[in-house]
């Protein structure tokens, strides 16, 4: 009998806002231990919380962008969740809870499969923890609260997902999605973007099944292997007549595995209650509108328009927008082009361009070629100036900063050529000192022809025409 | 001078007839004498009150006084003061030096006024006897016997033994109105919102109000000048026009309506108690006032709905006490959790506990619809009936407590009869309504009476008004205890 | 409804607070004493009534974002049982 897996993802994104949610003090990662945590942070008697403007706008932005409008709830409140634990100074965290800043909304993703939309439940404006040091020192547990206080948004999806690599698919649109609109810088290294995932399992149609939440996934491979160990260790368990135990487990990325949690969580009673230091944060319709009209073009709305606009394929599309930069900069060099189709411009960004751009460790914010450069250096493609392989070549050159393509094309001696008598010298030249290539194509072996070309090819140190020689070069040769 | 009314402190400053020094001297020496047999004070530091003096001395010698600057006030210990500790009644904070200043005291120490040193309280504020003090009980200057009321019964008495002419105090169910009923002073609990509770160590954060502790009502609008304020660091603070408290103070009482209601005068109203709050009425109705009935149906109901939603919001408010980042450890513990328990079980006292306790309770899986949240409907209803009253009167009067002070260790096993001390005063918290209490009258034993004054919101300077007028016409607030020995 | 001795040691468990079986009874008698007080609160029809959570109905004051604050973990520090490295300690957490 086969199974269905079912995963829902909460994840935490951390703002990026310069100070903390409830305090003045700096979110910069990488501080010594305590030494960003004020009084606020580290919960003196008599402290109290004052919200941070800029993590509400936040949470806002990513409202609108998921869900419209609609999505934004006028009025939330912040409530506290009441547990003990040392790197939880106040012994509560500050969060929402029955009336989330955000409601709704959906995250639509792209797998083998096609396109899905996944709902999203809620997000919330919450303060992370502290950090808890369990090696540093035998018998103790440094705690360091320069993390306490930083704002995060928790985003929950519904549990729509039925594979890993859905979720990783989902884990990774909405990771684009909050640097896209500037809400989080995706520094999963640093934790700035985190997932915990529930997973369980149930056959198809069947009730949902209980639910194991998997902490501490702080890569996508992480996320994917952590779903698919838990739901073969579910299945393993079901399969074997037995029974799955709701419970937090943590998954060892160097075992590869998921395992319980040993803290025993006595029976979760958070005892949440409106905090009575923080009145109902109120969204006038005013301060929505002003953040809607500052909100970039969507990843979404541009897919749609690239397919229209440019006759884009979906997957194209998909791929120029996968961060904002990289859509900004296909767009800039389309204003800027003269001859070649978008399409081309789509298959050298996501192709030759985002090569370079991995190998040299940068992103399009640090590359060196502006876009109407990068037109320019397709427009000579087009043109006849020089063949698609020495663009390659001219590319790398711009990206080190040697100038504009015509600069390069003419320091280096790159231009085509296209001179119809100099070609036919050289084909002429070619042909008889290769009477086996010749015989051979004669013969009927098209392979004779190309090796051919190649000769020519070399011969002009890859200069000429290829359209060219080929058209002469066959005519010789019928002739 | 001990006598002397804060306007008379500052003429005698600015006229050099006595320098801030010597008035702190003065206050110091007084509080040294009586502090053994009355315990109002926690912590004095003559040495930081002087130097402060001294400070105050230069700004009047180059005149550049503002009204209190030179005069000694008395801080309830639960106002966070930098440098001095701080203990909030607690052992939990026995040795706890606070690093930065209350907003309170920030806007003492801007007005040039002296810190006399740190009063006594109950445990967090948790009480209405200040029996509950980790360091002590305070004992009621008019017979120390009896208790002076709680839990700012430290500042009520430090007033009333004259040890001090001024004394911030804290209200979350009454804690300034009642002591000083039962001291014999006058306090005042602002609308919530006006005194900023930074720094002010959280009891119950919805309900919790800073405010002023005097002779008189004139004293206290001159302190509440001081108090009142914006502050940016209270996301409750109200952002307000500063205003002048004393500006209605000498207006005539005639025309204004006196809201009386029945529901105060039931059964539990000690029937002496009774009578002087009748005979005050008789008096502001001789001042031209106009007494009107008013009825508050649902404010039986406020008592059981404040032992709900105060100790919820402490049980989570007290959380951050777990010996980590400051305060008490418990020097031996196996393990974490046991370090938890074992440091929470002994730096707290018993009524602290047993609210925590309730309000683990009450906000726990299962109860929060029943208890919380029925309680802050409740305390809608009580809100309401202050909106409905206020269409009929300009101000609600009546009594501050049931009876007048009573013996020390009297209520202490039995919390409920200790609860209901705060019948007529814990209405005006769960409204967020400015409340005051001044002396009426004497009692059995010779016990103060104080009467309670309910004002709409930000209506202090008609209250201060009211009670201005009252004490214009009558010394109740002038009678000082004379059982006093040294 | 009374308490019951096993809740009074829950909550105290929830709430971090040590109670001895004595004191789990004292203080049980104690709080079915406050809870009867409080249990006069159910009789009152409070269908449709708005729960008031706050000391005064206003909204949510936001501030700039903006870095205010120093380090102060020197003053801080001084104040806690057990520091060292810049980390406060406490028993060893597993988890």
């Amino acid at each position: 009998m086969n199974w269905e897996i079912v995963i829902g993802l909460e994840t935490h994104a951390q703002l990026s806002t310069q100070s903390k949610m409830f305090s003045g003090a700096s979110t910069a990662f990488g501080a010594a231990p305590n030494t960003q945590a004020s009084a606020v942070d580290i919960a003196l008697p008599g402290v109290l919380p004052v919200a941070n403007k800029d993590a509400v706008e936040r949470a806002i932005r990513f409202g609108l962008a998921v869900g419209g409008e609609n999505a934004i709830n006028r009025r939330s409140v912040f409530a506290r969740k009441n547990y003990f634990y040392p790197d939880l100074p106040k012994g509560y965290q500050i969060s929402q809870y029955e009336l989330p800043i955000v409601k709704g909304g959906e995250i639509r993703i792209l797998t083998k499969s096609g396109e899905k939309a996944v709902r999203l439940t809620r997000a919330h404006l919450e303060e992370d923890a502290g950090k808890s040091l369990h090696e540093a020192f035998r018998d103790s547990s440094g705690i360091d609260l320069n993390r306490a206080g930083v704002p995060l948004l928790e985003i929950v999806s519904e549990p729509d997902m039925r594979s890993a690599e859905e979720a990783v698919a989902y884990a990774k649109t909405l990771h684009s999605l909050v640097r896209w609109i500037g809400i989080c810088d995706g520094n999963m290294q640093e934790g700035s973007f985190r997932c915990d995932a529930n997973v369980s399992v149930r056959r198809p149609g069947g009730p949902l099944g209980t639910r194991a939440e998997i902490k501490n996934l702080n890569s996508f491979r992480f996320l994917e292997h952590a779903i698919e160990f838990e739901a073969k260790r579910q299945i393993d368990i079901l399969d074997d007549g037995g029974k799955i135990v709701q419970e937090t487990r943590l998954y060892d990325a160097d075992r590869d595995e998921t395992r319980a949690m040993r803290t025993k969580e006595e029976a979760h009673d958070y005892r949440y209650f409106p905090d009575p230091d923080l009145s109902p944060l109120e969204v006038s319709e005013k301060w929505m509108g002003e953040i809607k009209a500052k909100l970039p073009e969507l990843p979404e709305a541009k897919r749609k328009r690239y397919q229209i606009e440019y006759a884009l394929s979906l997957y194209d599309a998909s791929l120029l927008t996968d961060t904002r930069e990289k859509a900004e900069y296909f767009e800039l060099v389309c204003r800027s082009l003269e001859g070649p189709a978008p399409k081309t411009v789509a298959n050298w960004i996501t192709g030759e361009l985002s090569a370079l751009l991995n190998d040299r460790g940068i992103d399009f914010s640090q590359l060196l070629i502006s876009g109407k450069a990068f037109a320019k250096l397709l427009d000579r493609i087009k043109d006849g100036t020089i063949s698609a392989n020495v663009a390659k070549e001219i590319l790398h050159g711009m990206a080190n900063g040697e100038g504009d393509a015509d600069a390069i094309i003419a320091k280096r001696g790159l231009k085509q050529i296209s001179d119809a008598g100099a070609i036919e010298k050289i084909v002429d030249q070619v042909i008889a000192a290769n009477p086996k290539q010749v015989e051979d194509y004669r013969a009927g072996k098209e392979k004779a022809f190309n090796s051919l070309v190649g000769q020519v090819m070399k011969a002009t140190q890859g200069k000429a025409n290829p359209a060219q020689v080929n058209e002469i070069l066959k005519r010789k040769l019928a002739g | 001078m001990l006598n002397a009314s804060l306007n008379e402190l500052s003429a005698a400053l600015a006229q050099k007839k006595i320098s801030s020094a010597e008035l702190t001297q003065l206050f110091l020496d007084r509080t040294s004498r009586l502090n053994g047999a009355l315990n109002a004070f926690i912590t004095v530091d003559a040495e930081k009150s002087l130097a402060q003096a001294l400070a105050a001395d230069e700004r009047i010698a180059k005149g550049d006084a503002k009204p209190l600057t030179g005069i000694p006030v008395a801080h309830k210990d639960i106002f966070v003061t930098k440098g001095w500790r701080t203990t909030c009644g607690s052992k939990m904070l026995s040795n706890f030096v606070s690093p930065y200043d209350a907003h309170v005291i920030e806007r003492f120490n801007a007005a040039g006024a002296v810190i006399l040193g740190k009063t006594n309280m109950d445990e967090f504020a948790m009480g209405s006897s200040s029996e509950t003090s980790f360091y002590g009980p305070v004992k009621n200057p008019w017979g120390p016997a009896y208790v002076p009321g709680g839990s700012s019964g430290g500042s009520t008495a430090a007033i009333a033994a004259r040890m001090a002419p001024a004394a911030t105090g804290t209200d979350t169910g009454g804690s300034i109105r009642q002591p000083a009923a039962l001291s014999g002073v006058s306090g005042l609990k602002p609308t919530y919102g006006l005194v900023s509770r930074y720094g002010m160590i959280a009891f119950a954060s919805s309900l919790d109000q800073g405010g002023p502790i005097a002779k008189s009502a004139e004293d206290l609008a001159l302190l509440l000048n001081v108090m009142a304020g914006f502050d940016e660091r209270d996301s409750t603070s109200v952002e307000r026009a500063a205003e002048d408290y004393r500006r209605e103070l000498d207006r005539p009482l005639a025309g204004l309506r006196v809201g009386v209601p029945k529901e105060h005068f039931g059964g539990g109203l000690a029937a002496e108690v009774g009578k002087a709050i009748e005979a005050a009425l008789a008096q502001l109705e001789k001042l031209g006032a106009k007494r009107v009935p008013v009825n508050l149906p649902s404010s039986g109901l406020s008592v059981p709905a404040y032992y709900v939603i105060a100790p919820a919001e402490a049980s989570s408010n007290l959380s951050r006490f777990d010996g980590v980042r400051y305060g008490h450890r418990a020097k031996e513990y196996r393990d974490l959790a046991d370090m938890y328990f074992r440091t929470r079980a002994e730096g707290f006292g018993a009524e602290v506990r047993r609210r925590i306790l309730i309000g683990t309770y009450v906000l726990s899986h299962g109860y929060y619809d029943a208890y919380y949240l029925k309680a802050q409907k409740i305390r809608r209803l009580i809100a309401d009936d202050f909106v409905a009253a206020f269409k009929q009167c300009d101000l609600i009067v009546g009594p501050t407590a049931p009876t007048v002070a009573f013996k020390i260790g009297a209520k202490a096993a039995d919390p409920v009869q200790m609860y209901l001390n705060d019948i007529y005063t814990i209405p005006a918290n769960l409204a967020g309504l400015p409340a005051m209490s001044i002396p009426c009258g004497f009692g059995k034993d010779d016990l103060p009476v104080g009467l309670h004054i309910v004002g709409n919101y930000f209506s202090e300077a008609r209250m201060l008004n009211l009670a201005h007028q009252y004490q214009k016409a009558t010394d109740w607030h002038q009678r000082e205890p004379g059982g006093i020995r040294p | 409804m009374p308490l019951s001795l096993d809740e009074v040691r829950r909550i105290a468990q929830l709430a971090r607070i040590g109670v001895s079986d004595a004191e789990a009874r004292t203080v049980l008698v104690q709080l079915n004493d406050i809870f009867e007080l409080i249990g006069r609160m159910q009789k009152v029809d409070t269908e449709g009534v708005e729960p008031m959570s706050h000391g005064q109905d206003l909204k949510l004051r936001l501030r700039d974002d903006a870095v205010t604050e120093r380090d102060q973990r020197e003053g801080f520090q001084s104040l806690a049982p057990q520091v060292e490295q810049g980390l406060y300690l406490v028993p060893k957490v597993i988890e």
